[in-house]
């Protein structure tokens, strides 16, 4: 197994994957109802929207009573997808998903567009990197943070057998497609390449930068173990303990704050189980703010250089 | 109708003592809230509520209630108790360590009747709305109710879902406000002012009654009336007047009962003024 499977022929969205995943669950699953705030467009649900009518449910701009309206389709057996930015989607309905979802343990799938700073050029105020740290500090939730458009499309299709609150979170703009949806299960690792060196684990878009990164690291002799971790929780705490027991170094990459984000998941494991050596690419403290994705993420230290020198600091 | 009237004032003395023994037990809760709410609820569950019988959750082919202002758990917890939904012995843990009576209602715990935890308020009201398109979705004809707090209505989440619910005809939902005046902080008016509540409904676009939140006549005719006029393209809110405290003497009307229990002495005077007429827990 390595990582020359993991090549990019074309560029999709993780949101037209999650659109692709709504239109293959109004075929399969009739309890499936979708929710969206006025942003049926960006979340590329309209399929689902014309083949099942009566299946959703347009709550204009008011993302509180949305995660409300979740909730009581909820109690009678539905299976609601309430979906919006990321930002709106967390923050802004923080105790509504705290009471009437989370504690109430309701089978609601919080859908979340647009996070992180690859939103681009609508700035620091819809760029959330804090959603992750609020989603995986409510018990019983799970969290997810699919790389590509096929993984994100095969959670989308995956969440909904699932019984229980679920945060699945994408993103907006076009990204290299490099994973197969067979590989995916809720809360199981996927160990791209197998090395000895150092652990790579990554998340979300930056996934893609941590495989450029393992593909220079291994043209210069290094050996690299490269994780996918998607679900960043439940953790699959036993994937990543195996192989920094073999390696004893790691680093993180995501595209999130460093306070509350995958990295520090990870640092918490280790330090409960093996301390290793570790650095993490993530935004240290910051805001966003409007630009290109790709120059945001080089501004803000996400950049594929930068997962290179995180790995060479640990190494 | 007397003999009916006469069936629920009996139950509802009852549920008065097991909301003061409940706080006074723990010297915790909400007795007021509570209190003004008992005939609405006692009227609710035993004559107007269709229930499945065997008490399953899942909320298919009977009435369901969601209670929005979830600090008058007491008031609940005894209504759901003397319908056959748990134990009455169970009250007596209202708020202990390890009971399924949590300060405010939870599912986590697993106590039958309560389908979603309320106690942040303006929360609710959503709720129910959902509820009420499920049975849409469900080709369910039952009807769902919701009571919110009247100083709850100063959460925002409650016009949206207000918003909301006249949009998409959600017609099959009968919201009833408790509309006691007040909150801890004092009378709505010294709080925040909630102005022309029947005008702010009815802009909204939902159809708006008005109730006697203690003459059972009163309780039993305006839901029936708001029943026949469901299914009809408009939400239905029920402005309901109340006494928060009420059949207390010493606890009527006034925001001081909100969130306070009374002491031992205060315990046995509420409770020589409310018959047990069902036996304690």
């Amino acid at each position: 197994m390595g990582i020359e499977k993991y090549t990019s022929t074309e560029k999709k969205s993780t949101r037209d994957g999650f659109g692709a995943g709504m239109r293959e669950l109004g075929r399969s699953n009739p309890d499936v109802v979708a929710l969206c705030a006025d942003l049926v467009g960006s979340l590329k649900i309209q399929t689902f929207i014309d083949e099942n009518p009566e299946r959703f449910v347009q709550v204009g701009i008011a993302e509180a009573n949305m995660m409300g309206i979740a909730a009581g389709l909820a109690t009678a057996g539905k299976v609601p997808f309430a979906t919006t930015f990321a930002n709106f989607a967390t923050g802004r309905v923080y105790d509504q998903i705290r009471q009437s979802i989370a504690y109430s343990h309701k089978n609601v799938k919080i859908c979340a567009s647009h996070a992180g700073l690859t939103l681009g050029e609508d700035g620091a105020t819809h760029q959330i990197l804090e959603d992750l740290g609020m989603m995986k500090m409510l018990p019983g939730m799970t969290v997810i943070n699919p790389a590509d458009y096929n993984q994100t499309k095969a959670a989308t299709i995956a969440i909904a057998d699932h019984h229980g609150p679920v945060y699945l979170r994408f993103g907006r703009p076009s990204w290299p497609v490099f994973m197969s949806e067979s590989e995916f299960q809720i809360g199981k690792a996927i160990v791209m390449n197998e090395g000895s060196d150092i652990t790579v684990i990554a998340t979300g878009h930056l996934l893609w930068h941590a495989v450029e990164a393992t593909k220079e690291l291994l043209s210069k002799g290094i050996s690299v173990d490269l994780i996918n971790i998607h679900t960043i929780k439940p953790l699959d705490e036993e994937a990543i303990l195996k192989s920094v027991s073999k390696t004893g170094k790691c680093v993180v990459a995501e595209e999130h704050q460093r306070n509350g984000g995958l990295g520090e998941s990870v640092a918490g494991l280790l330090a409960r189980n093996n301390p290793a050596p570790m650095a993490m690419v993530a935004v240290n403290d910051s805001f966003g703010e409007s630009g290109k994705p790709d120059q945001l993420l080089n501004k803000y230290g996400l950049g594929i250089s930068d997962v290179l020198e995180a790995c060479e600091k640990v190494l | 109708m007397s003999e009916l009237i006469s069936k629920l004032k009996g139950i509802a003395s009852q549920v008065r003592r097991d909301i003061i023994r409940q706080v006074a037990n723990v010297n915790s809760g909400h007795p007021g809230g509570s209190l003004g709410c008992t005939d609405f609820l006692t009227a609710l569950y035993f004559h107007i509520m269709d229930h499945d019988p065997s008490f399953n959750m899942k909320a298919h082919n009977e009435d369901v209630f969601f209670l929005s202002n979830g600090h008058i758990s007491p008031v609940w917890y005894s209504i759901l108790a003397r319908s056959g939904y748990f134990p009455v012995e169970e009250l007596s843990t209202f708020r202990l360590l390890d009971s399924r009576l949590q300060g405010h209602p939870a599912t986590h715990e697993g106590l039958p009747g309560i389908r979603v935890a309320s106690g942040s308020l303006g929360q609710g009201l959503s709720v129910a709305i959902g509820a009420a398109l499920a049975k849409k979705l469900n080709k369910d004809t039952k009807t769902v109710y919701a009571l919110t707090g009247d100083g709850e209505l100063q959460e925002g989440q409650i016009w949206e879902a207000a918003m909301f619910a006249a949009h998409h005809k959600v017609d099959n939902l009968i919201v009833t406000v408790d509309w006691n005046g007040q909150q801890i902080d004092g009378p709505n008016d010294e709080v925040i002012g909630l102005g022309d509540l029947e005008a702010k409904w009815s802009s909204f676009g939902w159809l708006v009654m008005h109730m006697d939140g203690h003459d059972y006549e009163n309780i039993i005719s305006t839901i029936e009336s708001a029943k026949e006029n469901s299914n009809q393209g408009k939400p239905i809110v029920i402005l309901m007047k109340t006494e928060m405290g009420k059949g207390v003497d010493f606890m009527e009307g006034t925001h001081k009962w909100h969130g306070k229990a009374p002491n031992a002495e205060q315990t046995e005077i509420a409770l020589s003024q409310l018959e047990e007429t069902l036996g304690d827990f």
